[in-house]
């Protein structure tokens, strides 16, 4: 399929690439162009711009904040990185395990973890996943840079926290403490294919985090469930009672794959999955 | 510093030889490999990223052309199945398995699947069953059923080299 006529500029840095961002009606930031590529032949987005971020190596890195208490990965890091990174195995593997599942060898070669997060179509992996681990994101424009909470900074579809004429940075994630445990689960199309419903869990010292994904157009946080289980009792039994309600707090859309009804009960059925995968982690 | 343009000159080390050429910035890696350099050897199937009929290498990773802009392949090295047999036209390992064990029927998906094949045979010398199986997850085959192109890879795995 042939692509509308578009714009293309390779910056050499970080402040070059958001100066082009910033100067240019209707540019856009091209990572790994698995989704972006596609929308565009669709017609679906029309981009006056494309800033290809390819040589910015310093996106391209993962490593440990100065005090170890947190991974920092760059936007530009593929998820075949992810799955085949030492600091994520050490930190959290949760990360790599989930970047695994993503479409397929193809993608995930060319996919990115900024990409992923800036689409944020509702069936996505990484933005309930980073949710549920209480991950931030660095966002730099021509003042500075601020970071903001996974929560704040998905929007909407296609729509985040980053702003016109900024760039996504980077995307902290608290290294894995002791007696944390990590799981994501849901039900997809095939055994391998896009989530028609998604629930990511954390479970800490401090309680248990859950983000349910497919059902809106943001990763929604299940918080009436978390805090049924601040106890610490993660028995069968408990996280079933637990779920009960989730779904029906859920207003989630119909489609070909899955009426609205269904999702409420996958969403429970999910949540469930992840935090019972999550505890029986914890527990070592 | 870089301003936006619709065409840019574009630097690629295709099969091992170095083709610079300007090209449109909004065409395709697999209309820039078909169209502009007659490499017709990698094809379009779906166009829309599932199929993975127009998988080559990219910088030595297995990527689907069809969801990438020719200019973001510049100063890269691109492999297509054209490369794989190269001049002297004999066949890989994995290419002359292909043909002992019938994992091609009408012959579409195959340079996809060849190319799929080789960079995991290049990174995993002797796959298992099940890593063959991930590896070609991106890379639909609407005749075969499969088995005989996992039959295939496995055998150049265990037979040496890809």
């Amino acid at each position: 399929m042939l692509l509308r006529e578009v714009e293309y500029a390779r910056p050499a840095s970080i402040d070059e690439a958001i100066r082009l961002l910033a100067e240019h009606d209707g540019a856009r930031a091209l990572a790994g162009g698995q989704t972006l590529v596609n929308v565009m032949k669709a017609r679906a987005a029309s981009p006056d711009v494309l800033v290809d971020l390819a040589d910015l190596a310093e996106l391209r890195t993962i490593s440990f904040s100065a005090d170890q208490s947190a991974l920092e990965i760059g936007a530009m890091v593929t998820s075949s990185q992810i799955v085949g990174s030492s600091e994520v195995e050490v930190a959290r593997p949760i990360l790599a395990e989930v970047a695994s599942t993503i479409a397929d060898l193809q993608v995930r070669n060319r996919g990115t973890i900024g990409g992923n997060i800036c689409v944020n179509d509702p069936t996505n992996h990484f933005p309930p996943l980073l949710v549920a681990l209480g991950a931030s994101m660095t966002i730099q424009g021509r003042d500075g840079e601020r970071t903001v909470s996974a929560e704040e900074f998905f929007l909407g579809v296609y729509f985040t926290a980053v702003g016109e004429g900024e760039l996504l940075t980077r995307i902290s994630v608290p290294t894995r403490s002791a007696g944390t445990g990590d799981a994501m689960t849901g039900i997809t199309l095939g055994a391998h294919g896009t989530y028609i419903v998604s629930a990511a869990a954390s479970v800490g010292s401090v309680g248990v985090r859950i983000a349910i994904g497919c059902v809106s157009s943001v990763p929604e946080r299940a918080t009436a469930m978390e805090q049924q289980l601040v106890g610490g009792d993660y028995s069968d039994a408990a996280v079933k009672a637990a779920a009960a309600g989730l779904g029906a707090s859920l207003d989630p859309p119909s489609d070909v794959h899955a009426a609205a009804d269904y999702r409420r009960h996958l969403a429970e059925v999910s949540a469930v999955r992840a935090v019972l995968q999550a505890a029986e982690r914890a527990r070592g | 510093m870089s301003e936006p343009t619709t065409s840019r000159t574009v630097t690629v080390t295709i099969n091992g030889t170095m083709v610079e050429r300007e090209v449109a910035t909004s065409k395709l890696l697999v209309h820039f490999l078909r169209d502009d350099l007659d490499l017709t050897g990698t094809h379009i199937g779906c166009d829309t990223g599932n199929c993975g009929a127009c998988t080559v290498q990219v910088g030595g990773e297995a990527v689907k052309s069809c969801m990438m802009l020719a200019v973001q392949a510049d100063g890269l090295d691109v492999t297509t199945v054209e490369g794989l047999a190269g001049d002297s036209g004999v066949l890989t390992p994995l290419q002359r398995s292909f043909g002992e064990h019938h994992a091609l029927q009408c012959g579409y998906c195959t340079p996809g699947m060849l190319m799929s094949a080789t960079a995991l045979l290049e990174h995993t010398p002797h796959p298992t069953e099940d890593e063959v199986k991930v590896a070609l997850q991106g890379n639909i085959c609407r005749c075969t059923g499969y088995w005989n192109i996992v039959e295939a890879v496995v055998a150049a795995g265990k037979s040496g080299s890809a």
